[in-house]
């Protein structure tokens, strides 16, 4: 009786466990050292597949992205830093597998457009809003030659 | 004055942004220039194809040349053999860097397709493809006769690429070399 209900929990367990390992096409390292696992998540999802353009290489299956995650994790073993290991990855691929591409020459654009825009965006509002108000005011811009002609025509107005 | 012009301003950010979105339809995101353009040809000693033979840098420079990235599992380089094969009969220097692949597989390949290479560097683990930053084959590397990477395609190479890209960039590399 006692075996059945273990061979039934084992069988409950299983059932469990293995959609998680069909998912689980991309592969695992172990690294020594837990500080090391954490920079490993941290840059594969920091580095940019250079095959597949919209996804790190943490999430891709292109071999490319394979290649680089086995380098990954050899550096990290090897005890280079973060600095390092980026910067090897910039020289052979460029600017353009960093997601966060460092503030220097073309990418300055790319770092300053948002707060260029915001500011031309506020500058916009503040202009059309100024502009506004003077519809409003306009009444004092009359002469006093026009006020005249005005409260006549008014008058004028109003016996009809 | 100034208000009447204000009345414009719609057209005017229409106008700037039209001219983004013009020069983005003829951009492809996928054509990014190597990070390796105008910098040496990376270091490098790894074996011939089908032979114990080493190659280095030095071996396989001297010349302009054009680096092939090929594997006989990638369907476009098949695509791209014939043409590479008039390009060498025609007398341009190519050499091959078959990319993780079977050297059996490559040598069947060659027997059977034809060998345009000077020789072949047979990059087994990608050490060499990953220092170029060779992310999918084929691609070919324009190499000066200092061993500089001057240009690289990413695809197939087939006459329109070769006529309108790599020819007069080859011919321009020769002349200077020469000079």
């Amino acid at each position: 009786m006692n075996m059945r209900a273990l061979l039934q929990w084992l069988l409950a367990m299983g059932c469990l466990v293995l959609p998680l390992q069909a998912l689980s096409v991309i592969e695992t390292y172990e690294f020594s050292d837990p500080a090391l696992a954490s920079r490993y998540q941290e840059l594969s999802g920091e580095l940019r597949c250079p095959k597949c353009q919209n996804q790190n290489i943490a999430d891709s299956n292109a071999p490319i992205a394979q290649d680089l995650r086995k380098l990954l994790h050899q550096q990290l073993e090897q005890g280079a830093s973060d600095e390092e290991i980026l910067q090897y990855m910039v020289d052979r691929y460029g600017e353009f597998v960093r997601y966060r591409p460092r503030f220097a020459g073309a990418t300055m654009l790319l770092w300053l457009a948002p707060g260029v825009l915001l500011l031309l965006g506020l500058l916009i509002v503040f202009l059309t809003l100024r502009d506004r108000k003077q519809p409003g005011g306009s009444e004092g811009d009359l002469s006093d030659a026009d006020q005249q002609r005005l409260r006549e025509l008014m008058k004028k107005a109003d016996k009809e | 004055m100034h208000a009447r012009l204000k009345l414009f301003l719609p057209l005017i950010l229409f106008g700037i942004l039209a001219l983004f979105l013009l020069r983005g339809l003829s951009l492809d995101p996928k054509e990014m220039p190597s990070a390796l353009i105008d910098k040496p040809f990376p270091e490098f000693s790894l074996p011939a194809l089908g032979g114990d033979a080493k190659l280095d840098k030095a071996s396989v420079s001297g010349r302009v040349a054009l680096f092939n990235v090929w594997a006989t599992w990638c369907v476009s380089c098949r695509v791209e053999h014939p043409y590479l094969t008039e390009l060498a009969r025609q007398g341009v220097a190519i050499y091959g860097i078959n990319y993780k692949d079977e050297d059996a597989a490559a040598l069947g390949w060659l027997q059977q397709l034809g060998d345009p290479y000077i020789a072949n560097i047979a990059d087994r683990e990608g050490t060499l493809g990953l220092d170029l930053g060779v992310y999918g084959a084929p691609e070919t590397y324009l190499v000066d006769a200092q061993g500089m990477v001057r240009y690289r395609h990413v695809g197939v190479v087939d006459e329109r690429v070769w006529t309108t890209v790599l020819l007069p960039l080859y011919t321009q590399l020769k002349g200077e070399g020469e000079g």
